[in-house]
């Protein structure tokens, strides 16, 4: 495909807000995750949560769309002048012509939540909480296009876990076929008692910090993040990073556990590939899903160890963040751009003792060496799959 | 360039009133067709899963089975876009009120199955489909977004894309602030490429701007106004009359006029 410039992009995780705090958490292998403070109801385990979101206030103008959720989104627009680069983009293009297209699994459902355990004398929403756009999983997307004046072709994808991956493709999409000329991708999701209790009703939950492809692994740590990256033509950056390709793809297998073979990973791996025009061995580094489950770890690390030889390097960073579930697709997309901009593999924390089934690919402590491509590998529930391509400017695909 | 054109070639249909969309157009013919049996059938699950599923899958999967058919496409083979403005409205309703009492007592299967994404996933599993498959939302501009999106996918990728947009009714305290008042599922799958099955062709035109609804007649206009989902009738209505000019919202700010011409 024609790769597109990714010219501006920003994260915000337990790891720290805006891109020079998570290079600097990076960098020193120092994980974000503590012990659950967050939940309406005890649950021991760990999470990745982000600091002083609570504290932080919406503008007065936006104040109908207060929640979590868009807190976090707004706290997250605000680091690495991200912000600035989209009303360059608005005011370039035109605001009709800067696609938004955002991922996210629970959206803010932590307000409707909210609503529902202090609901009022006639069992009703809270009046304070009868805000309805805030109680659709569209939330996100159109707080996002309201509060930057957007005008174009707005979507919330929502695919669990893949949900901000996917983003990237939709976009590229957009902008091939002529429907915008520019698209604010990312995804924003947020602690709420619905994943906690949730994916704990699973038995997916570890009881202490997640350890991705280690050994003794028994489960996930669940975060929040918010990401945002702006895409254009490369004529319009050509000296900016890269989206290279992007492969997306159905287990057709099962809702909650993946298909056993890595069947589905593999498709939107080898169809990112291909977008790319890239052998595997051209890859210098993969951010792997690793959430820590037992069973997506021991697929996704065979797919690794088969696909790939020994000098592409492999860590999952969910040892750092959390699981951030929806936005952990442009969370590590921004991982996988800062490996290429600084030169880091970040090392896989929390994998001390490496399960049997992890190859020579995998990068236990950081690593300084020059990365050219990187991809980004994201699943989810029902079996959806993304895996995206990212190189620096100038890398022939 | 903001103009797409696609061609439809199946069209599927679902609701307490509509058994499909061959009931569509008797009802604008004049006729009252029968109304179906109250829970879709959605044949495409296997029994057990057809059994277990919970409504807004069997909507969503009862609506798509109908639109394959008509298509006469291998469901494995086709790229899938599911828009909905709520999701599981049941599901929703049965967490938060669970989360608000007994948070340790809930239930795995509800939980994984109310992932934005589950209607989707039931039907790549059941039909085997390994192709990109996405779920999608945009409140009351679901059907529009997803659409411009399924429209996007054909043409970019030059395959056959079925697009599901579909929404149940609201449940418990929840429905005050979703008002969806009845179900209705509505599917179709697009082609890139005029071929022997196709029905209409659609050009499809960016619109700067809150989109105007196109005026329907009653009763549609009264069940366009009780489900963001039934955004859809507008364009169904004219696949009904065989061709026509008709305004969806694609977003809060963005109209997509649809300009339909029937084939053959």
């Amino acid at each position: 495909m024609t790769p597109l410039a990714v010219t501006a992009c920003t994260a915000t995780s337990a790891m720290g807000s805006g891109l020079a705090a998570q290079f600097d958490a990076l960098a020193h292998a120092r994980s974000g995750l503590r012990p659950n403070d967050f939940s309406s109801a005890p649950l021991a385990c760990w999470i990745g949560r982000v600091e002083g979101v609570e504290d932080f206030a919406l503008p007065a103008a936006l104040a109908a769309w207060d929640c979590r959720n868009n807190r976090l989104a707004w706290l997250g627009l605000q680091k690495d002048g991200f912000i600035e680069r989209v009303h360059a983009a608005r005011a370039r293009y035109g605001a009709a012509r800067v696609a938004l297209l955002l991922g996210t699994s629970t959206a803010s459902i932590g307000a409707t939540e909210e609503a529902y355990r202090r609901l009022d004398a006639d069992g009703g929403i809270p009046d304070d909480l009868l805000r309805p756009a805030i109680h659709a999983p569209h939330s996100l997307a159109a707080f996002v296009a309201a509060a930057l004046a957007l005008e174009g072709p707005c979507l919330t994808v929502s695919t669990a876990c893949s949900s901000s991956a996917k983003v990237f493709a939709s976009a590229e999409r957009m902008l091939r076929l002529g429907l915008a000329d520019a698209a604010l991708v990312g995804g924003v999701d947020t602690l709420c008692d619905s994943v906690l209790f949730g994916f704990n009703a699973l038995e997916l939950v570890s009881p202490e910090p997640c350890r991705p492809f280690d050994r003794a692994r028994n489960g996930i740590s669940i975060g929040e993040a918010a990401g945002f990256a702006l895409l254009e033509r490369v004529e319009a950056a050509p000296q900016a990073p890269r989206l290279l390709g992007y492969g997306e793809s159905s287990d057709a297998h099962h809702m909650s556990t993946p298909h056993p073979d890595g069947l589905g990973a593999e498709l939107a791996l080898n169809d990112a590939l291909a977008r790319a025009g890239l052998d595997a061995a051209q890859v210098d580094y993969i951010n792997l899903h690793g959430t820590a489950s037992q069973k997506n770890d021991e697929v996704e690390a065979a797919l690794v160890a088969r696909v790939f030889p020994p000098r592409t390097r492999a860590s999952s960073t969910k040892g750092f963040t959390g699981h951030t579930l929806g936005a952990a697709g442009i969370l590590e997309a921004t991982v996988a751009l800062q490996a290429i901009e600084h030169g880091l593999i970040p090392g896989n924390l929390g994998g001390d003792t490496p399960d049997p089934s992890c190859g020579a690919q995998f990068a236990w402590r950081n690593e300084h060496r020059r990365v050219d491509v990187a991809l980004s590998n994201s699943f989810g529930f029902g079996g959806n799959n993304a895996c995206l391509a990212f190189a620096r400017a100038g890398v022939a695909a | 360039m903001n103009a797409l054109r696609v061609w439809v070639e199946g069209v599927g249909l679902w609701s307490p009133q509509l058994a499909d969309f061959a009931a569509l157009r008797a009802l604008l013919a004049g006729a009252a067709p029968a109304p179906p049996p109250p829970r879709p059938a959605a044949a495409t699950l296997p029994p057990n899963e057809r059994r277990r599923a919970p409504e807004s899958v069997l909507l969503a999967v009862e609506a798509a089975g109908q639109a394959v058919a008509m298509s006469g496409h291998d469901a494995a083979a086709l790229a899938c876009v599911f828009a909905s403005s709520h999701g599981d409205q049941a599901i929703t309703d049965y967490m938060c009120a669970t989360l608000a009492q007994a948070p340790a007592e809930l239930s795995p299967t509800r939980f994984h199955n109310s992932v934005h994404n589950a209607a989707v996933g039931y039907w790549t599993i059941a039909t085997g489909c390994h192709a990109p498959s996405t779920a999608i939302c945009a409140q009351r501009a679901s059907f529009g977004a997803g659409l411009l999106e399924a429209a996007g996918l054909a043409l970019a990728e030059q395959r056959a894309v079925l697009l599901v947009c579909s929404d149940t009714a609201g449940s418990g305290p929840l429905d005050e602030v979703t008002r969806c008042r009845q179900s209705f599922g509505c599917a179709l799958v697009l082609a890139p490429q005029a071929g022997a099955a196709a029905l209409a062709r659609l050009d499809l035109a960016l619109q700067a701007g809150a989109a105007i609804d196109t005026p329907l007649p009653a009763p549609l206009d009264d069940w366009r106004a009780g489900n963001p989902s039934a955004a859809s009738l507008s364009l169904l209505a004219l696949l009904a009359a065989r061709g026509g000019r008709c305004e969806l919202a694609a977003a809060a700010t963005l109209g997509l006029r649809i300009d339909m011409e029937h084939v053959a």
